[in-house]
């Protein structure tokens, strides 16, 4: 599904990650490991498209990420890759429907009213789709995330530290959330997280060496 | 849910500073089109009452004192002039008509004017009630005179000194109301038309020639010199434009002035004034601008975040700049819409509350070539706002600020 090849970020002549190989196949679930600044975010946006590695190769979807540029590889992220964020971050102005509907008109895709609905329901919030984001609480919020992530039915999901702030219960409904949402989406899931209670959750984990931070 | 209707749902979110744009865009609008409107409908009537006028021969004075007291009829008229001037003009072969007038009463504000029936043919004026004035003393009122004093077939009426009402009368002499015009929305319309003896004989009763030395305004009356006010004159060809006035100024008492020349000429004064009022308006609408950059500036921090989960969710930098371009023009030009609509209805609640305002009323809801560019530059001056926060949000570095949080 995916395959990492000598792939390397550097901030100036600050090396930030370094990932000799990494390959992937549809379906699979993926932590990708590593402590605190390992690179764990900057490798999820190289993973979306939204980082261009300073070396290496990213073929993501049988697409060489390089070959995309500007508003083609926009469109090809928001076909392909469904990001959930550290921070969740919902559009504040619209309702959590029209966060959805958001997610397909921006990829460029026909929004599907009722596979919107039916998404809410499945994360259980259907009955707050006109609600404001700011209305909800920070458990409604992930859910809603999850599911404008899943939306347009990702080849990729990603989520960053999604358990972040989350007790343990809340973490592990998560983690099965997107794991479940994945599933039905038919997409490979990578959870970045530093979180020791997510690796028993995973079965495939992807380790940031530390070296790579380190160098 | 495009980025059009999200930039909507973001000035629906700041609904304080959003109907503060609009307010300003409208009423910078509201006065650039009245002003035009004004201009507009002041060029047109100023034309249209000067149609068919080459020239006005009076007495020396100011020539702009001669032409708003002949043509338009808003200003006391320098003095007399012999009715031998005439018959001079008449004899002209540069002239191929000369209608006197004899003016100095009014009634009830309307002035009362002694010429011949060519000056109601002149305005292209029907009657619509009665008959012309035949002999001394009858009178044919405009419409608008008889609407206002009620006066119609078979009235009588006196006349009273001057322009304004209360001015001394003429209780002696009283005229007949004979007939009364069909409305022109020319001049003539507030105008009481009546034979240039009737103006002599009301005069000569008045002020019997022994006392002519006293009064101000037709002190040659009596006896056989007869007087004059102005003599509206058409040209027989091209040729007498470039002669007859010079000719008349410099070899003769008496004055010409072209309405055409005089009525440029007080434009151009009058055109600074509405240029100034266009320009405060102006700045009313760079103020709102303004406004709206300040606030874009403010929401773009604000929104940073949206704008890269945008950008993660598949728009292109285009697509996130246009949520800010969109939203600025949207303001701006709600803005000039508002403007445009609140200057239609002055202009028709003018027509109500002012009859002589009755033709910018039906100048109104009609959207004019000039008004379509006052819309264009909100328009524009919404997307020179937004220019800067638009292309930071174009320039955004989505990695890192989803990094950031």
């Amino acid at each position: 599904m995916f395959e990492l090849t000598d792939v390397e970020h550097r901030y100036g002549t600050v090396r930030a990650l370094a990932v000799p190989s990494w390959r992937a196949q549809a379906g699979e679930q993926w932590l990708l490991a590593g402590a605190s600044g390992s690179g764990k975010s900057t490798l999820l946006h190289i993973l979306a498209g939204l980082t261009t590695p300073s070396a290496g190769r990213v073929v993501v979807a049988g697409q060489d990420l390089a070959a995309l540029a500007g508003g083609a590889r926009d469109r090809w992220r928001g076909r392909h890759v469904g990001v959930v964020p550290q921070k969740l971050h919902l559009i504040g102005a619209v309702s959590v429907f029209d966060n959805l509907r958001l997610a397909c008109t921006m990829a460029g895709l026909r929004v599907e009213e009722a596979r919107i609905r039916a998404l809410l329901a499945a994360v259980q919030v259907a009955d707050l789709a006109q609600r404001r984001p700011g209305e909800l609480s920070q458990g409604q919020a992930q859910r809603v995330a999850i599911a404008r992530a899943v939306v347009n039915r990702p080849a990729l999901l990603l989520a960053d530290e999604p358990t972040a702030s989350l007790d343990d219960a809340s973490a592990a409904a998560a983690l099965e959330l997107l794991r479940t949402q994945a599933r039905e989406a038919g997409a490979t899931l990578v959870v970045a997280s530093h979180d020791a209670r997510v690796r028993p959750l995973l079965p495939r984990t992807y380790q940031l060496s530390e070296v790579a931070a380190a160098a | 849910m495009g980025p059009t209707r999200l930039a909507l749902a973001y000035a629906r979110r700041r609904p304080l500073a959003t109907l503060l744009v609009v307010a300003l865009a409208a009423i910078g609008t509201a006065v650039v089109v009245l002003t035009l409107a004004v201009g507009r409908e002041l060029a047109t009537r100023l034309d249209r009452d000067a149609q068919g006028i080459d020239l006005v021969v009076g007495a020396k004075g100011s020539p702009l004192q001669l032409v708003l007291a002949g043509v338009y009829h808003v200003d006391v008229p320098p003095g007399n002039i012999p009715l031998a001037a005439l018959s001079e003009l008449r004899a002209n072969p540069m002239v191929a008509g000369a209608i006197p007038l004899a003016l100095g009463d009014s009634v009830r504000g309307f002035r009362i004017v002694g010429t011949e029936h060519a000056l109601v043919a002149h305005y292209g004026a029907q009657l619509a009630q009665g008959r012309q004035w035949a002999k001394p003393m009858e009178a044919v009122l405009g419409s608008e005179v008889a609407r206002a004093t009620g006066l119609g077939v078979g009235a009588k009426f006196t006349g009273s000194h001057g322009l304004s009402e209360g001015g001394g009368g003429h209780d002696e002499a009283s005229y007949a109301v004979v007939g009364v015009l069909a409305p022109t929305g020319r001049v003539v319309d507030r105008m009481a038309l009546t034979s240039v003896a009737s103006v002599w004989a009301v005069h000569d009763a008045h002020h019997p020639p022994e006392a002519a030395e006293e009064h101000d305004h037709d002190k040659a009356e009596g006896g056989p010199a007869r007087e004059v006010t102005m003599v509206l004159v058409r040209y027989a060809g091209p040729l007498a434009a470039a002669s007859l006035p010079r000719a008349i100024n410099s070899g003769s008492n008496y004055m010409a002035a072209s309405p055409a020349y005089e009525m440029a000429r007080l434009l151009t004064v009058f055109g600074v004034g509405l240029d100034l009022v266009r320009a405060f308006a102006a700045l009313l609408i760079v103020a709102s601008a303004a406004m709206l950059f300040v606030a874009l500036a403010q929401a773009l921090d604000e929104r940073r975040y949206d704008l890269a989960i945008l950008r993660a969710l598949g728009a292109s930098r285009g697509q996130v700049a246009w949520v800010l371009l969109a939203e600025s023009m949207t303001l701006a030009l709600a803005g000039a819409a508002l403007g445009w609509v609140i200057a239609q209805v002055t202009l028709a609640l003018a027509g109500t509350w002012l009859p002589a305002a009755a033709p910018l009323a039906a100048t109104a809801w009609t959207l004019r070539g000039n008004e379509g560019w006052i819309v264009a530059g909100a328009a524009l001056a919404g997307a020179l706002a937004a220019a800067w926060p638009a292309w930071q949000a174009y320039r955004l570095d989505v990695a890192a600020t989803l990094a950031d949080g």
